[in-house]
């Protein structure tokens, strides 16, 4: 008979165990510090201030507006890393990519413009519609062989990025195309909007749309889930296919959209660019707090890991660092940031 | 309103399930009983349409089906709980309720609406569970609970529960229950299934029973004993589900005092276990007693306290150093922490083994001679397919379990140290489980069952230690095995 008393207050007892997980107390500052990047916006700080403190040049305008603009060209392409690899995947064909776009981009605005004298415009209009339905069609093939072939998105994206650069340069032979619309230089290359470099609003609207579309539809639940666990999304009814094959091809168009940008800035079609740009990305994300096996990562910090890349990079070549030396610099941030992020990670969870 | 009929599914040419025939009423609750492997998942999974069938037919509410995918199981108001949960670690619970059923106005979430709507729910279902945690924090119960909000927040008419009770507390089941019981009201069809004969005779209305991936017959619950119930499923009578064990309690073999451990899950324990008996450990899931046996083996730091084997005490307990000693452990998850599931049953079997001269020379191994080191022990335990050369992970639960459990017969030990050894695996297999502890008793061996089923330790046990919140609160010897007796001390009370 006291047995029907005796677990009720084991229940009772048990019950403040349970409730201690609800309140944000546990581990609560560590925590935080982690999910709201506090890493990345360390070493951005850092990273800012003491180039500022070891090279005034840095703050000089015209240097500010490169740097912003190197930005807007790294933050595009990173956020189409990241959200490849929220999806639980990885995209080693972003630089091949963005050397096709770009290289695809000038063609069509060489063969158009004779076209449409006094109108360059359409020109540059239909290099966008290109360049958009290369993105496409680029990162629908990864994702169909990833998602219906299963097979490892590192080895279709190695291999994707393989016949890409060998496309480019068979048909350039490695040759810069000129005939790019200088209007379209001028106002995208080279342009400001109150004061601000053309390329860097974009990237930044850009990523105003990743971080909405993260956090306020169901594709960005879709995504984390796909690639947090793909079999539970599956089986929750989440189209785990068509999930994929819409990351994907967002990351092949914005990846795209940045050999569009680049040939803008450039002013010319430039088959070779590109090179380093898988691992500059995807340190970018890294750093940002992407996932290596996805699920996890946010826009807004992968943004704070481009801008801490492009100051440093920014810093290196003010203070004449050998470009080769900056390839070790990169290496070792990247590591230094996935050791810290590992050390706390294992505090939070002792 | 479920009919499903000549159900067939064919792995690789391997029939999983051979033509079966299943149905479920409305507001019944249908059991589907059965050992590991005798098809009962592959019948659900089909039913939740994780896969397709081969060959067969299914009908919900007289409209036939010729497939289906996860996706139109909801529609048409299928949703299971399966043992593998189907949440996204890294998502918190609130959204993984909504997961592939997200509420949206336009392309943008309802955020506040669903928010509401997973507090409703839960609070209607009595489980406590953060909405803002990541599920890859929570505990298994919890998960468990979340799996199961997640499958009735979409209102199905059929509901599939596997095995949902095998990581709640007794508390939590019963929320559960009055929870199955309320939809059962409402006249929600449940296919329930379970190992645990007290939940089919309380809860179902008809129990089918599959063995070898055929059906045996469907019967009426009230209708057929329990006994009846494992006759139909192992398919030979079973007089006794546990062998009758002649304990000869001798010299001390394993004295632990005042044993406490680094992460504080065992506190201040002390135990004496003697040759030629069954000690059982008994307690809650995460009371301690896990952490003790595996303390003693030496996978758990130890703060403070001492461990003596034969009245020499062990100074570090590692598994090397135990091992010499001759104390062996059985972990309780054998996926994890037992068992290499790519490899062989042979090497898994000889895994632990390999120094003995019966194995080795020098450097050199005797790998002709291991086929037949293994024979032996593994035809004891009746490991069913006698198949050593197999991957361990083509075999059922319970047979993995016994590849696990041969390591322990390559070679003669004092002390065993079982951590839930029939957990997840069938009738079958238990019995040959506990015939496996009788003879090891038996022949003079020291042996300490650390479980979560209470028949286990009484029917097992000569002496039970009870463990609560990292404690032993109770020791109970061979007249006090009653659970009755034994249960007040599972809350930390004293009877």
């Amino acid at each position: 008979m006291n047995t029907d008393a005796k677990p009720m207050v084991g229940t009772a007892a048990k019950k403040p165990t349970i409730l201690d997980r609800t309140g944000i107390s546990h581990a609560g500052r560590l925590d935080r510090f982690l999910k709201q990047g506090g890493v990345v916006i360390t070493f951005l700080v850092l990273a800012v201030v003491v180039t500022a403190l070891i090279e005034p040049r840095f703050l000089n305008r015209i240097n500010l507006l490169n740097v912003m603009r190197n930005f807007g060209l790294l933050l595009i392409p990173s956020l189409a890393q990241m959200l490849v690899m929220t999806a639980g995947g990885f995209d080693l064909s972003v630089g091949a990519v963005v050397a096709i776009a770009s290289v695809v981009s000038a063609t069509v605005m060489f063969v158009a413009i004779p076209f449409f004298p006094g109108m360059e415009w359409v020109a540059i209009l239909l290099a966008l519609v290109a360049v958009v339905g290369v993105g496409i069609v680029v990162g629908t093939v990864n994702a169909g062989l990833v998602a219906y072939f299963s097979l490892s998105p590192f080895m279709v994206t190695l291999a994707m990025m393989s016949v890409l650069v060998g496309i480019v340069l068979y048909f350039t032979q490695g040759i810069p195309i000129y005939g790019v619309a200088d209007s379209f230089i001028a106002a995208v290359g080279r342009g400001q909007i109150f004061g601000l470099p053309v390329i860097l609003c974009i990237g930044l609207a850009i990523l105003a749309a990743c971080i909405v579309m993260q956090r306020f539809t169901p594709l960005g639940r879709h995504i984390y889930a796909v690639g947090s666990d793909l079999r539970s999304a599956r089986l929750s009814g989440v189209a785990t296919g068509r999930t994929l094959v819409v990351a994907y091809a967002l990351a092949g168009v914005l990846a795209a959209f940045t050999g569009f940008l680049m040939t803008a800035r450039l002013g010319s079609g430039q088959p070779t660019i590109g090179g380093t740009l898988a691992l500059e990305t995807i340190a970018a994300a890294v750093i940002g707090g992407v996932s290596l096996r996805g699920g996890v990562g946010r826009a807004e910090h992968v943004a704070m890991a481009a801008l801490f890349l492009a100051v440093i990079a920014n810093a290196m070549n003010l203070t004449q660092v050998d470009s080769k030396f900056q390839t070790l610099v990169l290496g070792a941030v990247l590591i230094a940031a996935l050791a810290l992020e590992r050390l706390l990670l294992q505090r939070r969870k002792a | 309103m479920l009919q499903v009929s000549g159900m067939t599914k064919r792995f690789r040419g391997v029939v999983a399930l051979d033509n079966v025939d299943f149905s479920l009423e409305k507001g019944e609750v249908h059991a589907l009983l059965g050992e590991n492997g005798a098809g009962k998942s592959t019948l659900i999974n089909l039913i939740a349409g994780t896969f397709p069938w081969t060959e067969g037919a299914c009908s919900v509410h007289g409209r036939s089906l010729s497939h289906l995918t996860p996706q139109v199981a909801r529609e048409i108001g299928i949703a299971a709980v399966f043992q593998e949960f189907s949440l996204v670690p890294d998502l918190t619970v609130l959204e993984n309720l909504f997961l592939g059923r997200e509420q949206s106005r336009g392309p943008f979430l309802k955020r506040g609406d669903m928010r509401r709507a997973a507090t409703e729910l839960l609070d209607e279902l009595g489980f406590h569970v953060p909405l803002d945690e990541t599920v890859a924090f929570l505990s298994r119960a919890q998960k468990q609970m979340v799996e199961i909000a997640k499958a009735l927040r979409t209102h199905p008419q059929v509901l599939i529960l596997d095995e949902p009770t095998a990581s709640l507390t007794d508390g939590e089941a019963e929320k559960l229950f009055d929870a199955m019981a309320r939809l059962k009201a409402r006249g929600v069809g449940i296919v329930y299934v379970s190992h645990r004969m007290s939940e089919i005779r309380n809860l179902s209305d008809r129990v089918t029973v599959l063995r070898g991936g055929k059906k045996i017959g469907t019967v009426t619950t009230a209708d057929i004993s329990d006994e009846g119930l494992i006759e139909m499923m192992v398919g030979r009578p079973v007089d006794q589900l546990f062998p009758k064990i002649e304990h000869r309690p001798g010299d001390i073999r394993l004295e632990v005092a005042n044993l406490t451990t680094a992460g504080g899950s065992v506190i201040d324990a002390s135990l004496v276990a003697r040759a030629g008996e069954v000690v059982g450990l008994a307690g809650l899931v995460g009371c301690g007693r896990s952490e003790l046996c595996r303390a003693v083996f030496g996978l758990e730091p130890i703060v403070s306290g001492t461990v003596k084997l034969r009245d020499k005490v062990v100074d570090r307990p590692s598994p090397p150093t135990m091992l010499a000693d001759k104390v062996c452990y059985f972990p309780a998850d054998r996926g994890s922490e037992g068992l290499a599931l790519i490899r062989s049953a042979r090497e898994n079997a000889t895994m632990s083994s390999l120094g003995l001269p019966s194995l080795s020379a020098g450097p050199f191994l005797k790998f002709w001679r291991e086929a037949d080191v293994i024979k032996k022990p593994l035809t004891d335990l009746a490991l069913r397919p006698m198949a050593p050369e197999s991957k361990v992970s083509a075999f059922s639960g319970g047979n993995q379990q016994k590849v696990m459990l041969a390591r322990g017969l390559m070679q003669p030990f004092d002390v065993y140290l079982f951590d839930e050894p029939t957990v997840g695996i069938d009738v079958g297999a238990k019995v040959d489980v506990y015939n496996l502890i009788k003879a090891l008793v038996e022949g003079g061996a020291c042996v300490i069952v650390s479980t979560s089923e209470l028949p286990e330790l009484i029917n097992l046990a000569a002496r039970i230690y009870v463990m609560h919140e990292g404690r032993i609160v109770a020791e109970l010897g061979e007249d006090e095995r009653s659970e009755a007796q034994i249960l007040p001390h599972y809350f930390g009370g004293t009877a």
